[in-house]
């Protein structure tokens, strides 16, 4: 694997500009309890570029996302190993709180979880969580996530109403504004359409397409079009045996992932022999 | 292939003596059920049955007090046979049991909070929970003596709204923690996740997201241990005392109007006064659950 992984860096230049990479993540080991759920995983997550995560189910693909704005605290008895770098800081360094992380790095769910209260009190929480008080200043923002989101045509005139009147596709539109509202530097989505209809699929890739000129997007998802379709770089993730902590198998451009893998397991995996 | 091969196997089992059992079955399934559906809709039936009757009962005997609405509800009890209105007894429930609402909600919330948020899931949470579960079992003349024997015996309140509020909140502590841990507990992990996502630190979730998306049913619970509360006797006789009075401050006793309705019943001064307390009792009560649904409904309406 290890192979494989110096073969990209050195072999293909990333995304065509020399910058460094958002996230930097070496030898990561990650555990639930004593149960280790990732093993040694070293990539490099390029900026202002979409990253796919690909994978079986169970394969741990969440749950190395999860690493990257410490979601996993959440989960008690977890812990990890090794070195997260966001632009060259560890996340799992001793002065970091991982609230002001979760702010540089949003997360998109895979069920859309607007909260129980009004389309304009949903993108206003994040800012005013973080201090913004004034009501001008809050309508620009809300205004401009909405914006951003692609979902201000529809719903400018019923911001009064409740988040969860929205059809699911809208609900998970109002999420990623939500996001947006806090400005993040990364937006982490885990498995983000499989909940919703297709036309609200299709709005979502677009908006992907448009966001990743200013923020770097990381996706999961189990469908492998989807990642085709949206992603600059892919990563292949797989347990290979129950129990037994699970890998990262390989690392590269979409295009070159999808046409010509490296690893046996990725061409069995995209071809559709396993998973 | 295969598909053929089940279906003349399940052919063979029905050929062999399946029928006759199935037959038998048939005609016991339909009476069974029908059986069942009568009892059933008898039961249900009797439920409502029971509680038609007790409202038609305190309707039709407290309905002549209460003639004349506003001299009943506004004026104050006359002569040895407490002649008049009942005023003095619905601010001293008013007053009782608004107060007791008032201490027991931060309490029972709070504590809510820290067992469903806070606290590390174990012993000491399942004896706290145990020990709010037997106190709602308590029997609520032992509250009584016990609000007797603390409050106004050795805190020296004397008998008094305050007293009878703070005995009538240990009654409606457990029930209001209770139904608002629940509530908590029912509020998804994703929407607490969208909210860690953002950058919220655990009160923040918890104030601004959590508390609000339960608090339909944080009310509801609320709203039923205020109506228990309201309707106790054997609690507020010890604590507040039977004297007729309109309480101003805490400290001045009274006589709610379950009490009253008992002393004016067991006593035998004036039964009618007692129906038309009670018929207003329960009106009271009953408008206070419908408002609570309505403000409940409207709460949801918002955020839905």
């Amino acid at each position: 694997m290890s192979e494989t992984l110096a073969e990209h860096q050195t072999g293909v230049p990333p995304h065509g500009h020399a910058e460094p990479d958002k996230f930097d993540v070496r030898k990561l080991d990650f555990f639930y309890g004593d149960f280790q759920a990732l093993g040694d995983i070293t990539v490099g997550i390029k900026r202002h570029a979409v990253t796919a995560f690909i994978g079986p189910s169970g394969c741990g693909k969440s749950t190395f996302l999860r690493c990257l704005n410490r979601m996993n605290d959440l989960i008690p008895g977890s812990h990890a190993e090794g070195t997260v770098l966001l632009d060259g800081e560890d996340v799992y360094g001793p002065g970091v709180d991982p609230v002001d992380l979760r702010r540089r790095v949003g997360m998109i769910f895979q069920q859309p979880n607007p909260f129980p209260m009004s389309i304009y009190d949903n993108v206003a929480y994040g800012p005013k969580l973080h201090g913004v008080r004034r009501k001008a200043e809050l309508d620009e923002i809300v205004e401009k996530a909405l914006g951003r989101a692609n979902l201000w045509k529809e719903v400018k005139d019923i911001l009064p109403r409740g988040g969860l009147t929205l059809s699911g596709g809208q609900q998970q539109r109002l999420c990623i504004a939500r996001v947006l509202a806090v400005e993040p530097e990364v937006l982490l989505m885990d498995e983000p359409c499989s909940a919703i209809d297709p036309t609200s699929v299709q709005k979502i890739e677009d908006l992907m397409a448009e966001l990743k000129d200013r923020i770097t997007i990381v996706i999961v998802t189990h469908n492998m079009q989807q990642a085709a379709r949206v992603s600059d770089f892919t990563a292949f993730f797989l347990q290979e045996k129950l129990g037994e902590a699970a890998k990262l198998v390989e690392f590269d451009r979409t295009a070159v992932l999808f046409t010509s893998p490296k690893d046996r397991r990725t061409e069995d995996y995209i071809t559709g022999r396993f998973g | 292939m295969s598909d053929t091969g089940g279906r003349s196997e399940k052919t063979n089992a029905s050929a062999s003596g399946v029928p006759p059992t199935r037959r038998r079955e048939l005609v016991d399934k339909r009476v069974t059920n029908a059986l069942a559906l009568g009892v059933i809709w008898c039961f249900a039936l009797a439920t409502v049955a029971a509680l038609g009757s007790l409202l038609l009962y305190v309707v039709i005997n407290g309905a002549r007090e209460l003639a004349n609405p506003i001299e009943f509800i506004f004026s104050w009890p006359k002569g040895v046979n407490a002649e008049g209105g009942i005023w003095p007894t619905i601010q001293s429930t008013l007053y009782a049991t608004g107060l007791a609402m008032i201490i027991v909600t931060p309490i029972a919330v709070l504590a809510a909070v820290y067992l469903a948020e806070y606290a590390v899931q174990g012993r000491l949470v399942s004896v706290i929970r145990f020990a709010a579960d037997s106190l709602a079992s308590v029997p609520s003349i032992v509250m009584g003596l016990f609000g007797l024997a603390l409050f106004v015996e050795a805190a020296g309140i004397g008998f008094s709204a305050l007293s009878a509020a703070l005995a009538l909140s240990f009654l409606m502590l457990p029930i209001v923690m209770r139904t608002t841990e629940e509530a908590i507990r029912s509020v998804p992990k994703y929407i607490r996740w969208g909210s860690y996502g953002l950058g919220a630190s655990k009160w923040q979730t918890v104030s601004r997201v959590v508390l609000p998306a339960a608090l339909p049913r944080i009310l509801t619970g609320l709203l039923l241990a205020t109506g228990r509360a309201a309707g106790e006797t054997a609690v507020v006789i010890y604590t507040m005392g039977t004297s007729l009075n309109a309480p101003i401050s805490p400290l001045e006793g009274g006589r709610t109007m379950p009490v009253h309705v008992m002393l004016m019943a067991m006593e035998g001064i004036n039964l009618k006064a007692a129906y038309g307390t009670a018929l207003l009792l329960v009106i009271m009560v009953l408008a206070f659950n419908l408002t609570a649904r309505y403000i409940v409904r409207r709460t949801r309406r918002m955020q839905g």
